[in-house]
């Protein structure tokens, strides 16, 4: 019972600072030039596709983890963070094309980028499908976790195998060798929003694993 | 090593002559892929595609369903009977199992393919003849990619509901990549491009064989332990 209270107040106070978030990268951060106002998608756009990364990562290590010790902490954390990630991936896969479309007059198209979010959001899908499927809790946990670990080790090869198709998904201008070329106030905007989502993601996460808790305590484990 | 390549090799003689016996999953899986062929021919506009255009992707979105008909049968056989409980308990390790799985599934596949090339040459008037090396090789690669992947998948979805169901949609993310890439080789190979514009595909190719096939060897007994 713990967790979902815990996570209920984080989740809370994120969605409180979320709409900060929003009021700053509305009001008080400067209009990109050549974009426009379709840029303001971009701190929300941001930080849900780096929750969904770092969900589906957190998924491959709790996997391998889960494997290594059989500790059923580890396969309801999996659980919770590959349902969470779905959400926050089905976030940055909306909120993508409303951007794309007035920016590069197409909704969708076949980029690296672009690909292996998609190919995120159904390894997500496939994931929870598989849990479902499986009646027998011990056996859950254990595909699941082959799933999850083969999923780790896939997405470096859809990023190969679509990395050498033309992009027209803006570079990197944060994350990259060289320093940030985003300008200071937008920078800004960017880390809070990406804060706040990443508190989201925990609070989330948090209120999952405690209602995966109740539903083990009420039907125990067997296998 | 060598008692694990034995037992491997028992296991995929075991699957072989039981196929072979029944005939049955692979008539109907070569008349499967025949059909899909003749449905390709026939969903494209004529005037306006011509079939050199389509062919590599026929040739393969073929070759996808054909792998994945042969990986629902690969585990349906040893839920009989409890047969599989009965190849747990004896004394062959885990990966021997799945190597001799991988074989078998292997075989099988690859027969379906070698026949159905031909085919695919005959209906799409393609000169196959010309590149059949270095096609045989990407079909090979992309192949072995398949099944270690759909192998490992195959016995975990057999003890689910909906396992027919559930298989694709688990399986084909992964073999999109290495779809991709026999695709683009496919595509240059019947355009008449040299081989060198090939070869980074190819080595991509081997490399998700080595560590997909890696990677299912440990993971697959996990998957059957009781």
């Amino acid at each position: 019972m713990n967790h979902i209270r815990v996570g209920r107040w984080i989740s809370g106070g994120a969605l409180v600072l979320l709409a900060g978030v929003y009021v700053r990268a509305l009001a008080f951060t400067p209009i990109e030039r050549s974009q426009g106002l379709a840029q303001k998608i971009f701190y929300v756009h941001v930080p849900a596709a780096w929750a969904t990364m770092l969900a589906m990562g957190l998924v491959g290590i709790a996997s391998i983890l889960f494997l290594l010790v059989k500790d059923d902490r580890f396969d309801r954390f999996a659980e919770s963070s590959a349902e969470v990630g779905t959400a926050f991936s089905l976030v940055m896969l909306t909120t993508g094309p409303m951007w794309g479309k007035p920016i590069w007059g197409t909704w969708w198209t076949w980029d690296a980028r672009l690909t292996l979010t998609l190919f995120l959001f159904f390894l997500f899908i496939g994931y929870l499908l598989l849990r479902s499927a499986v009646t027998d809790a011990g056996l859950r946990a254990r595909y699941s976790a082959v799933l999850g670990i083969c999923g780790l080790v896939l997405l470096p090869f859809i990023h190969l195998s679509v990395y050498f198709f033309r992009t027209l998904h803006p570079q990197p201008i944060v994350l990259k060798p060289s320093a940030p070329s985003l300008p200071g106030p937008m920078l800004v905007t960017l880390l809070c929003s990406v804060t706040v989502f990443t508190l989201l993601y925990v609070g989330f996460v948090m209120q999952r694993y405690g209602i995966a808790v109740v539903r083990d305590e009420s039907e125990p484990r067997h296998g | 090593m060598r008692e694990m390549l034995l037992h491997a090799w028992l296991v995929l003689r075991k699957d072989l002559v039981l196929e072979w016996r029944a005939r049955t999953a692979f008539l109907s899986t070569l008349v499967f892929t025949v059909l899909v062929l003749l449905v390709f021919n026939f969903g494209r506009d004529p005037t306006a595609i011509g079939p050199l255009d389509l062919a590599p992707s026929v040739l393969w979105v073929t070759f996808t369903f054909a792998a994945m008909l042969a990986l629902n049968r690969a585990f349906q056989l040893e839920l009989e009977n409890q047969a599989l409980d009965g190849l747990l308990l004896a004394p062959v390790s885990r990966h021997s199992i799945y190597l001799g799985k991988l074989g078998a599934n292997l075989a099988f596949v690859v027969v379906v393919q070698a026949i159905a090339l031909p085919l695919f040459a005959l209906f799409f008037n393609v000169d196959v003849g010309r590149v059949l090396g270095p096609l045989v090789a990407v079909m090979l690669l992309a192949t072995v990619g398949f099944v270690a992947v759909g192998t490992l998948f195959s016995v975990m979805v057999i003890r689910t509901r909906f396992a027919e169901l559930l298989l694709p949609v688990l399986l084909l993310p992964f073999l999109i990549p290495p779809l991709i890439w026999a695709v683009m080789t496919t595509a240059k190979l019947f355009a008449g491009r040299p081989l060198s514009e090939v070869v980074g595909w190819l080595r991509l190719l081997a490399a998700y064989d080595i560590i997909f096939v890696a990677l299912a060897t440990v993971l697959f007994p996990v998957t059957v332990s009781e």
